[in-house]
């Protein structure tokens, strides 16, 4: 290439050549390259575009109404309003919940909950309150320019429980479901920010309340600020969730509560005696469930939590007792069946008041004894020396591998969440292990003998061995909900007819033999049967049961309750069970004084 | 006088292409102002629309400069950016490099127009040679005309722009018949500062040169000063790098592997590429493209416009954008290839590298053909300074035209 310029031609003809080409060659790669991404790469960016704008935003199912037996309203939805933000980052959130947390009162505590929340879900809409009322909606909506424009207020159906907390270990709560929660199989298919049921019905029975969410589709910008909803894709509707019949009683169920006030502490179970149903349950003290809906403050669910006489405990099923001698008709039943007694079997010493055993002494409840009894008497006189030799005279052996044919040591199954299955030695290896090899003693069964020792037992538990007894033998199956089909029965006691009329007439004259135990539950209209029962409480006064059942010629009802540090049996626990046989049998009839219905 | 029998139109179709492309820019920075969010952008293309017929008035008044004139009056020029350059050191705003000067309320980048003048000064000092340099000693002037502004501008500092210079420096060498060798004797430096962030690619590059040394029997001064020159570069692009400012190395690292950080660096990248990508062929019709609309894209009225012609117009409109610019482009340079006067060839092809360089950067960063630099986009994007520096240049181009036409 001549590097002199000849005259009149200024340019090199090749370097306007090579100009030209390098328009053409670069223009034509930018050219090549457009076509790639917006032919050839459109789906997939197309897809991106949609990505980065449309939000999917659950729609919340209305959960299906709770009813009792009469179709009286247990748990219902009542209106209420959702407030949402959908925050681009941390510390507009921050800002956001800030100015929220002043109209809707809420602690910095919570405020960093949801913080957290956010962070681990970022792309989801945090729910700022589940529950929010009319006014402090609009008191949103007045301030709205002034807030964000990331706040979405909806109106979402909210759980609502009309009788407070007269039923509410057994209907339970719901709350936004949480991150352990989510990871187990029962909750697949859950996303967060979900309302699920908690305890009680509401959880055993969350898949057939829940329903199934919606899903409405939003329109987000790049600060992820709600623009609007997206139009092209359509809004999938929730799907309710079915309803819930109970067997509870509404009516006795209220008369549990009023008998068994807040200030006591302990459970009631009254059953069906054939089939199982569920009455009334009530444990106390009690909560509202209605406090647990839209999301506890942080320090009020402490508060809750920590209280020392545990409200949110289930006594009725997740606590165990001593059953102490309403456990006595299982010896008597076990002597019968291994022929060591009969109704009017005697034992060789008479009780005055104690028994020696090997240099110990083992006290009768009453230091005054009761002479000379027979095993009906014994039952009836709730006699303990007659059960220590009946227990002897049976042997260890014996009781440890006949209890669990009578029902002990497993759970009744109830559909309600939290049973805690009794505890009862099944053989001596179980001492063993206890106590050590030399730990322990043959005296072991003379405790045993009078439903003390290693023995405890829930309320339902006991009622479930009472129904057995008024039911011809047949250990039901507890069932709170009446959907569906009837439960199988649990099992049968290893008892025949006989042995078990044997058993209910002692039962009867504990409550109207004139020196029976459990006189304080005699009704005038209808005859009472059951057992008075007093577990020793090391960290106090005695707890004090009856379990009974009437009317005993065609027994319809069994009630257990068991009364915290109430002392003997005889004199707390059984007017409640009297009273609430008498509620239950004499159902429809004009009530004197002031009639209680459930209402709001 | 020659100058009143000149036609007044030099390229008609060049002149129509201009202005309907501006227009269309018009348009663009209307959609790109329709956002779901309150934005500054939103009303800006009444501005531009002024900008555009203040444009309009300056083309018309230097279309009637003669290239005489301008030769003449290319030192003043020149003198007058180099003040622009420091003053906005001195009392500049930003946002981003501090490029701008305030008179009133009007804003001005002295570094637009510092680049028509550099174009200008350096047309003038080739023209008044007689032969094209053969040494690499001769091209100081060269050099020292182009090397100040764009130190000026590194200062800002603003890097896209300044690598326009380099552009201009090396286009105006080629078309002055510079031989080959020296050319890339010249580029060389530039070559090492963008191969240095890899020794052994950079040792690789520094034996091929000096073959070429060897080959062309540089003289020995000239070797050791290209040499000098290149271990220079690839010595002080460590520290060069090192100050750097962060969004300036975040760019560079971006577009070589956007994903490391897509909210952030990568940002830019990734959303044009959605917004471009998710046009197809038709595009989601004008101001109606989502990306833009829920301010996904950034710069949407100026570095990224042309993302926004690809979401709302699709292929097709990119195509005819592109079609425009090549039209443009090689008309330009016919312009330069068929003037019989040197300093006006010289001036056309100074412009017609300068537009390239601008076209090629932006268009291709809005793919990831390019790093992002921050160069606008000719004609279409917003900005004042630069639309009324590209129809002045315009209107010289059209002079040069029509005094071709009429002949010697």
């Amino acid at each position: 290439m001549s590097s002199i310029s000849p005259p009149r031609k200024l340019q090199h003809p090749a370097r306007v050549q090579l100009a030209r080409w390098l328009v053409f060659a670069i223009m034509l790669v930018l050219a090549v390259q457009f076509f790639r991404i917006q032919i050839l790469k459109y789906t997939t960016f197309a897809l991106r575009s949609d990505n980065n704008r449309i939000r999917a935003l659950p729609i919340p199912a209305a959960r299906g109404t709770i009813y009792d037996r009469n179709g009286i309203v247990v748990a219902e939805n009542v209106p209420g309003y959702s407030i949402a933000v959908l925050p681009p980052s941390v510390d507009s959130l921050r800002a956001v919940l800030k100015r929220l947390a002043v109209i809707l009162g809420q602690s910095e505590e919570k405020v960093d909950q949801l913080i957290a929340t956010y962070r681990r879900h970022p792309d989801r809409p945090v729910i700022v309150e589940a529950d929010a009322s009319f006014s402090e909606v609009s008191a949103i909506e007045e301030r709205r320019a002034a807030l964000s424009s990331g706040i979405v207020v909806e109106a979402t159906p909210k759980r609502h429980y009309p009788l407070g907390s007269t039923l509410a270990h057994v209907v339970g709560y719901v709350a936004e479901v949480n991150e352990s929660e989510l990871r187990q199989p029962e909750y697949e298919g859950y996303k967060p920010g979900r309302i699920v049921g908690q305890t009680g019905v509401e959880r055993v029975y969350e898949r057939t309340l829940s329903g199934e969410p919606g899903t409405r589709y939003i329109e987000v910008n790049a600060l992820g600020r709600l623009v609007g909803d997206f139009k092209s894709e359509e809004t999938v509707p929730s799907r309710p969730g079915r309803d819930l019949h109970l067997n509870i009683d509404v009516r006795l169920q209220q008369r549990a509560v009023e008998l068994f006030p807040d200030s006591m502490a302990g459970a009631v179970v009254v059953l069906e005696a054939k089939g199982g149903a569920v009455l009334a349950l009530h444990s106390a003290p009690n909560f509202d469930p209605n406090e647990f809906v839209g999301g506890m403050e942080p320090l009020a669910w402490r508060a809750l939590n920590t209280d020392p006489r545990r409200p949110l405990f289930n006594r009725a099923v997740s606590a165990t007792y001593p059953p102490g001698s309403t456990f006595k008709p299982v010896l008597a039943g076990i002597a019968m069946k291994e022929g060591y007694a009969r109704l009017g079997t005697h034992m060789p010493i008479p009780c005055r008041g104690a028994l020696l055993y090997y240099g110990r002494v083992f006290r009768d409840w009453t230091p005054l004894g009761h002479g000379n009894v027979d095993l009906r008497g014994a039952i009836r006189a709730s006699c303990d020396v007659y059960f220590y030799q009946l227990g002897l005279k049976i042997g260890l052996d014996n009781i440890l591998s006949a209890v669990p044919d009578f029902g002990f040591g497993r759970a009744t199954g109830i559909d309600l969440p939290s049973e805690i299955a009794g505890v009862f030695p099944t053989t001596r290896e179980w001492y063993n292990r206890r106590y050590g090899q030399r730990g322990w003693t043959n005296s072991v069964v003379l405790n045993l003998s009078i439903g003390q020792g290693e023995n405890s037992q829930n309320p339902l538990k006991m009622a479930q061995f009472y129904a057995a007894l008024a039911n011809d033998g047949i250990l039901p199956t507890p069932r709170v909900a009446r959907d569906g089909v009837l439960a199988e029965p649990a099992g049968r006691l290893p008892l025949d007819e006989q042995q078990l009329a044997v058993l209910r007439l002692a039962l009867v004259d504990v409550v109207n033999a004139p020196n029976g135990t459990g006189t304080l539950a005699r009704l005038e209209r209808w005859t009472v049967a059951g057992k008075t029962g007093t577990a020793q409480n090391p960290h106090g006064e005695d707890h004090a049961w009856f379990v009974g059942f009437a009317p005993a010629e065609s027994p319809e009802v069994v009630a257990a309750v068991i009364v915290e540090g109430g002392g003997y049996g005889s004199a707390v626990a059984a007017p409640i069970v009297g009273q609430l046989i008498q509620a239950y049998l004499g159902r429809g009839e004009p009530e004197p004084g002031p009639q209680t219905v459930a209402g709001r | 006088m020659k100058e009143r029998e000149v036609v007044r139109v030099g390229d008609g179709v060049l002149l129509a292409l201009a202005i309907g492309l501006a227009v269309f820019g018009v348009a663009m920075i209307y959609s790109a102002g329709k956002l779901e969010i309150p934005s500054s952008v939103t009303g800006i293309w009444v501005k531009q629309f002024i900008w555009l017929t203040i444009s309009l008035v300056a083309f018309g008044l230097v279309q009637r400069v003669g290239i005489r004139w301008l030769e003449w009056l290319a030192p003043a020029t020149y003198a007058l950016s180099i003040l622009g350059l420091i003053a906005v050191l001195v009392i500049g705003i930003g946002p981003g490099p501090r490029s701008w000067i305030r008179f009133g309320g009007v804003g001005f980048q002295p570094s637009e127009f510092a680049k028509l003048a550099t174009i200008l000064m350096l047309a003038r000092i080739v023209a008044g040679r007689e032969r094209s340099p053969d040494n690499l000693w001769d091209l100081w002037p060269h050099l020292a005309v182009v090397v100040v502004p764009a130190l000026l501008i590194i200062a800002q500092p603003d890097l896209g722009t300044a690598s326009v210079f380099i552009a201009i420096l090396m286009a105006a060498l080629y078309w002055s018949g510079l031989p080959t060798s020296r050319l890339l004797m010249v580029l060389s430096p530039f070559v090492s500062l963008a191969l240095a962030f890899s020794t052994p690619v950079w040792g690789l590059w520094f034996l091929l040169l000096l073959a070429l040394l060897y080959r062309t029997r540089a003289f020995l001064s000239e070797s050791v000063a290209v040499m000098v020159a290149n271990v220079a570069m690839g010595v002080v692009v460590h520290p060069f790098w090192d100050n750097l400012a962060n969004y300036q190395k975040l760019r560079i690292l971006a577009f070589l592997e956007p994903q490391l950080d897509p909210q952030g660096a990568g940002w830019h990248l990734i959303q044009s590429q959605v917004a471009i990508g998710s046009g197809g062929w038709l595009g989601k019709g004008f101001a109606a493209g989502t990306q833009k609309r829920l301010a996904f894209l950034p710069e949407q009225h100026t570095d990224f416009i042309v993302a926004v012609v690809g979401e709302e117009l699709g292929f097709i409109g990119i195509a005819v954008v592109l079609l425009a610019f090549t039209i443009i482009l090689t008309r330009v340079l016919k312009i330069a290839e068929q003037t019989t006067d040197r300093f006006a060839s010289m001036v056309v092809f100074g412009i017609f590298a300068c537009w390239f360089t601008h076209l090629v950067s932006n268009i291709g960063m809005t793919v990831g053909l390019f790093p992002i630099t921050g160069v606008p986009l000719l004609f279409l994007s917003y900005g004042g300074s630069f639309l009324l520096v590209a129809f002045v240049s315009l209107a010289i181009i059209q002079r040069v035209a029509a005094e071709s036409k009429a002949g010697p």
